[in-house]
């Protein structure tokens, strides 16, 4: 950044010295009713010798996980296979609009419902819905009215406006942040200028939780500080905590005073229960903590484009939660001034209609069961194929849409080049990506890059 | 133990979508509320445009559409066919692929988002925005991280535009400073400068190397016509020179809640555009990934459609029967006692939407001025 703001710099002296000398020409003797024509002639003498004020800026990288479908796209191999992004796919490898969700636009068309402005917090019916969704429709919390809940661009537009609050009241807080995460997250916390550092998470030994570094590293930061947790199903490594071990995350959280922040973005779509994965969340609100909790509705109720998602804010108090949403409000006007209604109507509707909420929960365990059944295929798969007697058990401990595979940058490499299989370059694959068709040419393709991929990297070296 | 949240205090309503708290909150059967910009029927109710419907229609019973991510900058058609909207079809900017287009949520999403990217790119981190302007603005280029410094617009003794004033202050700032100009239908007053005004500001403006960032959320609904609306975006970009625009579909297509617009950045040249428009990319990402994708491709379709059968758009009958923000003139005493008496609900500037006006309501109002000017004089 900083040198693309001096060369710009420097191209406006150039600029305002080659104004100097038009300057003249341009202003002298102009008839303010000069036919547009001629001065917009001599105008354009001036302004073409000027150069773009947006000359220094340099092509910015690709995502790297949206770039992978991009890359995918453009490979012309029937064998390949897009393990990228996480989007559920079905069998058939062909995206899936639930049901549940085509009868809700339906309806909404039928009532001819209008398009005006949602308030500044978003539908009321949805706040309502997605508060009681995760924390369960009779928690005191929600009847003593100490959740703060507004409406956000699904999980990112929801964790950036927590961000954003963050910065303005707790100033100097840090954020504690996994490693590895979902790699937007960093990007969310620099843009809010939010601080954020890494408690240890992943153990490429084990291919587990490094649980022990995990409570160290909360334990080791300042106090008040903010510690981000996947509510379930961790992006991107798929393994999360057992019952126990969250039990332990929270002592040391209340021990140290920090505020826990969770992402849930797969409530449902885990183990296929909305109780079962909201366990961790629900245990810090019998503590009676203060935390944060950003929701996405992308993956459970397929609504990926409509960014629908919110931002709950667990106060000590009602007065609190009032004032907490009226400055998350004066966060949202200046950004998008309030949210789209489409996806908050559909949640809504579903949530709000006995049948339609029933149908919701059972093609929600469709999908998850789904990517059980495919996780089991692997599985089976790599064991069958792989004599080398390598531990394969980690795929079935792993839970959500995702799997770390443990390969590594040269690893995931060769499954891209040799066997057209695209994943992100820290090792992750989309489970959601995988038919059980496909289980044993990506056994086959993981088996050969595990064992052989820095053998083919080394041999050009070597000789 | 103390809340951490002990700090925080309680922000007033936002001054524009607090009026309509206000009104819902009032029992009385005679208040009218003009406050929030939002078209209103002669019965006082929200309108869902024919052609809106008939394009949802299409796209809800289509069995192939799904609703996968859209790219980070929305989706392509919606792009293209928004920059040929303010543009013109003919325009050398896109026919030089000079322009990139990013879909973003309505006009405020365009502005914030155009304003980041500046922050981070442009050398000159200060706006010059007219006084008065739409209330939202300073708070979207602050929170951006630009600067906000006025200049003159509105001059409250002719209840006109300040030209004098303008031309000073806008010459007296520093080069390259970004300008905020409303491409058509000011608001909160109404009034814009005319095409030898326009033609004036864009030679000071080029003169001086200052950015022109248009805030566009009126075209069609002004004027009627779409191109008409258009004149002053496209006389700065005839001139080959850059610009950013922010549009809005709230209004001209009555698409309000579902957050549609487009930041358009105009630049010198086709690579410098896709350079920028990487850049723009990662300001979205961290903001909210990739834009909602149901409004867009309604634009999308209707847009379509217009194309090939060359029809100017079904929205004059409706533009005719409506107008804009009026100034009226009424200071806050007398505004707030219109308000307390008269239940009559509008910002404290004195700015009423005549698009929450019926000729039911119009003694009413009448009324209630002159009540407040004899009152308060």
């Amino acid at each position: 950044m900083a040198s693309s703001m001096l060369s710009l710099g420097s191209t406006s002296l150039l600029t305002r010295e080659i104004n100097k000398d038009k300057l003249k020409l341009g202003n002298s003797g102009s008839n303010p009713f000069l036919k547009a024509k001629s001065s917009s002639r001599v105008t354009m003498m001036t302004v073409a010798v000027k150069p773009s004020r947006f000359e220094g800026i340099t092509m910015a990288p690709p995502d790297p996980i949206l770039g992978v479908s991009e890359a995918f796209k453009a490979d012309t191999n029937e064998l390949k296979l897009n393990l990228g992004v996480g989007a559920y796919r079905t069998e058939e490898l062909q995206p899936y609009v639930l049901n549940v969700v085509k009868k809700a636009e339906n309806l909404m068309l039928e009532r001819g419902d209008n398009k005006e402005y949602l308030p500044i917090e978003g539908l009321a019916a949805f706040n309502k819905a997605t508060a009681e969704l995760l924390f369960g429709a009779n928690h005191p919390i929600i009847k003593e009215q100490k959740v703060a809940t507004i409406q956000g661009l699904s999980g990112t537009g929801s964790l950036r406006l927590a961000a954003a609050l963050i910065e303005r009241y707790f100033p100097g807080a840090k954020v504690l942040i996994s490693s590895p995460t979902w790699g937007n997250h960093k990007n969310i916390f620099n843009d809010a200028k939010v601080p954020w550092s890494e408690y240890r998470y992943y153990d490429p030994k084990t291919i587990g939780l490094d649980f022990e570094g995990m409570i160290a590293d909360i334990k080791e930061a300042p106090e008040g500080s903010f510690i981000l947790l996947h509510g379930c199903a961790h992006n991107p490594t798929g393994i999360d905590p057992t019952p126990e071990q969250w039990v332990k995350i929270a002592d040391v959280i209340q021990e140290k005073n920090h505020i826990p922040f969770f992402d849930v973005a797969y409530q449902g779509f885990a183990s296929g229960s909305l109780d079962e994965d909201a366990a961790s969340v629900r245990l810090f609100a019998e503590r009676g903590m203060e935390f944060f909790v950003a929701q996405s509705y992308s993956k459970n109720l397929g609504l990926y484009a409509e960014r629908i998602g919110a931002i709950n804010v667990v106060c000590s108090s009602a007065d609190a939660a009032t004032r907490v949403k009226s400055q998350l409000k004066r966060i949202a006007r200046p950004m998008y001034s309030n949210p789209p209604v489409h996806g908050a109507r559909i949640v809504a509707n579903v949530v709000g209609d006995a049948t339609m909420f029933n149908e919701w929960k059972a093609e929600m365990e469709m999908m998850a069961g789904r990517i059980k059944t495919v996780r089991q295929e692997l599985y089976d798969s790599l064991v069958s194929k792989d004599k080398s007697g390598k531990d394969w058990s980690f795929i079935l401990k792993q839970i959500g849409m995702f799997s770390f595979t443990g390969l590594n940058k040269a690893q995931s490499d060769n499954m891209t080049n040799k066997w057209h299989v695209y994943m992100t370059k820290d090792g992750r694959i989309s489970l959601a990506g995988l038919s059980l068709a496909k289980c044993e040419y990506l056994a086959d393709a993981i088996i050969d890059s595990y064992h052989n991929a820095l053998l083919y990297w080394k041999t050009p070296i070597e000789l | 133990m103390e809340s951490v949240f002990s700090n925080v205090a309680r922000a007033p309503e936002d001054p524009i979508l607090g009026v309509t708290v206000a009104y819902n909150k009032d029992p009385s059967p005679v208040k009218i509320n003009l406050g929030v910009g939002a078209y209103r029927t002669e019965e006082g109710k929200p309108l869902v445009l024919d052609v809106v419907r008939r394009a949802e229609l299409q796209l809800v019973n289509d069995q192939t559409r799904v609703k996968e991510y859209i790219p980070i900058v929305g989706l392509a058609d919606f792009n293209k066919l928004s920059a040929k909207l303010i543009l013109g079809g003919d325009s050398p900017a896109i026919k030089e692929n000079r322009v990139a287009t990013i879909q973003c949520l309505s006009g405020t999403g365009s502005l914030r988002v155009g304003a980041e990217f500046l922050t981070k790119h442009y050398h000159q981190n200060v706006i010059y925005i007219p006084k008065p302007t739409w209330g939202n603005h300073p708070k979207v280029f602050n929170l951006a991280g630009l600067s906000v410094e006025y200049f003159r617009y509105y001059d409250p003794t002719t209840r006109g535009l300040d030209f004098q004033g303008l031309i000073e202050d806008l010459g007296a700032a520093p080069s390259g400073a970004i300008v905020l100009l409303h491409a058509c239908a000011h608001n909160p007053t109404g009034v814009d400068p005319t095409p030898e005004q326009w033609e004036q500001i864009r030679q000071l403006i080029r003169s001086k190397s200052l950015l022109p960032f248009f805030d566009s959320a009126y075209q069609g609904f002004a004027s009627g016509s779409l191109d008409t609306d258009a004149q002053s975006v496209r006389m700065f970009v005839a001139d080959g020179g850059e610009c950013l625009i922010a549009q809005s579909y709230a209004k001209n297509m009555g698409l309000y809640g579902e957050r549609v617009g487009a930041l358009s950045i105009v630049c010198k040249s086709a690579d410098v555009a896709s350079k920028v428009e990487s850049q723009v990319k990662l300001v979205v990402r961290p903001m909210y990934s990739s834009p909602p994708i149901h409004g867009a491709s309604i634009v999308a379709t209707i847009l379509k459609s217009r194309e090939r059968n060359r029809t100017p758009g079904d929205w004059s009958h409706i533009i005719k029967q409506i107008g804009m923000f009026t100034f009226t003139g009424l200071n806050t005493e007398q505004v707030a006692f219109m308000t307390k008496e008269h239940h009559i609900y509008m910002t404290s500037d004195g700015r009423i939407s005549m698009a929450g006006l019926s000729s039911k309501t119009v003694p009413h109002l009448a009324d209630a001025i002159h009540a407040a000017v004899a009152r308060l004089g």
